[in-house]
């Protein structure tokens, strides 16, 4: 109570008691604005980061580096016309990004979704240890395969290939995605799997029918993330993909950071706003899926 | 319809045995519970029925045909689960024409099938809705409903009512009676609530640890429990059961523990001469004991110890020594703790049990009891 006396000094105290609805009130207040403070000053250089992105890639220069001013549109330009002759199509290189996410989330999908519906609901042999094994692989550094995945990707004649790519990148997501999917199988009562049977549907019709409606908040959130890594993938896009034609956006800002002999910040800072606002975009959108689909299930049922 | 048949079933899982030699025959339109404590094997019965779990040995016949390897989808059962185990992604009329439309009703008859069986359930009102939307006990219709829409040939219910609260439990106890007699179908009712077998089955089949102990309808279980565990399991509250030793000597037969002595008519000597030891259980039923102010000629003699009013009867805790007996009085009574009683009932309104072997004793001790369930 220290608090609000503190407050507010001159205010007579209101008759003594324990029940002080006004001084409650009060100390609520002040810790609600504790709170967005922390808050605030907590995301202040994300924001900060973003801001100085947005400014720069409209201004002329940068004092000292750091300090945009004058108004231009000029570092836009590469989205009508490459910035040099080195480059491929802007737009294709998209095309390809966007091709690298969306195979990333079907491969995904199509392979944690089956998956992990056996192992959340069939007993065989080795099942224990293929649930370990996956742990183990999702706790394995990728970066450390990535020579190794080189030489397979060239035996496949799958370099400079897109699939190559997102084949790659899924096969070290799955374990996380087998995960999470079968979470969802978990939570769901045998009774509704068992009533399905009962009501005439084969093992397939169950499961398709009545298990997979049941985890699409998984299968949009495991969307979700595989198309968001997808998108933004550097490393292997860099290793794997030399073709110009065959580049994605995070090859493309690799080429600005590091073929210009003078770095420009400005059509590094525009290029960076283009890559990055398809998935704001993409997220914000999911995001309200997620948030309406979880809100589901039955009162008596599970 | 169906006639059931089960012979020598059994179950296990891994080296769990949980059902151990099951026989059992289901008249066409019979309404039968299998009641019993938690773990007995009920459950595990019903889900063999269904043709979701495979017998481990023994045979399940529907009309004389063999069907342990017939699934699910074949076997036309309706199951109703305790959870009612409801598709939530649907709503309820999608949910009761689920089946339908898994075998290719066409659209016309699984609408009309579909809005009669919601007509009978009174849900009418709730069919565009979803599950989520719904109580416990309209849920619990429309996973009726869903059950009954395929017309199954045997109706399958777990604990159906177990998820209602108290009134909506009397209310439906009757509706799925009324809904069984009208559409004639051979029904298995499983349960561990004896109020809920007795008050809706047309016999009982008592289970525990994997065995039927009586088989028999529900009054037959109240008036002859054929064995110690059903004696203790039906009746509510339970039977007083006192440990006795049987005085075959002297003029009257006698039951002796280190509280109180009973002696019996010499009638009673043929059923405790089955007895394989001279330790016995007698059984009394509560309400079934009088309580009388003046002594009785063979009868013990105790002290009240605590009143439990129930409204309509009170329970009366009586202290014989130090053994407990409860007995059941009418309401209004002036009878208050601390009083000196003698206790009194009739000779046909007991029950003899040998100690070891836990079987009745006395004439037709056996009666209602399965040769191959002991």
């Amino acid at each position: 109570m220290a608090r609000t006396v503190q407050a507010e000094p001159s205010r007579p105290q209101p008759a003594a008691g324990r029940y002080n609805a006004q001084a409650v009130r009060r100390e609520e207040r002040l810790v609600t604005a504790a709170v967005y403070t922390f808050l605030v000053l907590v995301s202040l250089p994300l924001a900060v980061g973003y801001g100085w992105l947005l400014l720069n890639s409209f201004s002329t220069e940068l004092a000292h580096g750091v300090w945009p001013s004058g108004f231009t549109t000029r570092h836009w330009r590469f989205l009508f016309e490459p910035p040099s002759p080195y480059y491929p199509d802007l737009w294709r290189t998209t095309w390809n990004t966007l091709w690298l996410a969306v195979g990333m989330t079907i491969t995904m999908v199509a392979v944690s979704t089956p998956t992990a519906y056996v192992l959340s609901r069939m007993k065989f042999r080795g099942r224990n240890a293929f649930l370990a094994l996956t742990l183990v692989l999702h706790a394995f550094p990728g970066i450390t395969l990535l020579i190794a995945t080189y030489y397979v990707l060239r035996w496949l004649g799958l370099l400079n290939s897109i699939p190559g790519v997102f084949l790659v990148k899924a096969a070290l997501m799955l374990p996380l995605g087998i995960w999470v999917m079968k979470g969802f199988y978990d939570g769901i009562s045998w009774d509704v799997e068992m009533s399905a049977l009962v009501d005439g549907a084969s093992r397939i019709q169950t499961w398709y029918k009545v298990m997979l409606p049941q985890v699409l908040p998984g299968i949009a959130s495991i969307s979700i993330f595989s198309f968001i890594y997808g998108w933004s993938e550097y490393i292997y896009v860099i290793t794997f993909i030399q073709d110009k034609n065959a580049w994605t956006l995070s090859s493309y800002i690799n080429a600005i950071v590091g073929d210009f002999r003078f770095l420009d910040y400005g059509l590094l800072s525009a290029t960076a706003l283009f890559y990055i606002a398809p998935v704001l975009l993409f997220f914000i959108f999911t995001q309200k899926y997620l948030m309406r689909v979880t809100i589901g299930g039955t009162k008596g049922g599970s | 319809m169906a006639r059931i048949r089960l012979h020598r079933l059994t179950k296990s899982f891994g080296t769990v045995q949980a059902v151990k030699g099951v026989d059992l025959e289901i008249e066409d339109g019979e309404l039968l519970a299998l009641l019993g404590p938690s773990g007995c094997g009920k459950t595990t019965i019903l889900l063999m029925l269904a043709g979701i779990y495979r017998p481990t040995s023994g045979d399940i016949f529907f009309d004389d045909q063999r069907v342990n390897d017939v699934p699910p989808k074949g076997r036309g059962v309706g199951l109703v689960f305790q959870s009612y185990a409801l598709y939530p992604h649907m709503t309820v009329y999608d949910n009761i024409a689920f089946p339908l439309r898994l075998r290719k009703v066409s659209r016309e008859e699984m609408d009309r099938r579909v809005r009669e069986v919601a007509r009978i359930a009174q849900i009418e009102e709730l069919l565009q809705r979803k599950p989520s939307q719904l109580s416990g006990g309209q849920q619990q219709r429309v996973a009726l409903c869903r059950a009954l829409v395929k017309e199954p040939d045997l109706l399958l219910l777990d604990e159906p009512l177990s998820n209602l609260d108290a009134r909506l439990r009397i209310e439906t106890r009757t509706e799925i009676k009324r809904l069984q007699r009208q559409l004639g179908i051979t029904t298995i009712l499983v349960t561990h609530d004896q109020v809920e077998a007795m008050t809706m089955a047309d016999r009982v089949a008592v289970m525990r640890a994997g065995l039927i102990e009586q088989l028999s309808t529900p009054i037959e279980l109240y008036e002859r429990p054929a064995n110690l565990f059903v004696a203790s399991f039906i009746g509510d509250p339970p039977m007083n059961l006192l440990p006795m030793e049987y005085r075959p000597d002297g003029g009257k037969p006698q039951l002796v523990n280190s509280h109180l002595s009973v002696s019996l008519p010499e009638a009673a000597r043929a059923g405790l001469e089955q007895s394989s030891s001279n330790a016995v259980v007698l059984g009394v039923r509560p309400e079934d004991i009088r309580l009388v102010p003046e002594p009785v000629d063979g009868m013990p003699a105790g002290e009240v110890f605590m009143l439990e009013p129930l409204g309509r009867d009170t329970l009366v805790d009586v202290r014989v020594g130090q053994q407990p007996i409860r007995v059941l009085v009418p309401g209004g009574t002036e009878i208050r703790p601390g009083t000196r009683v003698w206790l009194q009932w009739d000779w046909d309104r007991q029950h003899l049990f040998d100690a070891r072997t836990e079987a009745r004793l006395g004439v037709n001790a056996d009666a209602g009891r399965p040769a191959a369930a002991g």
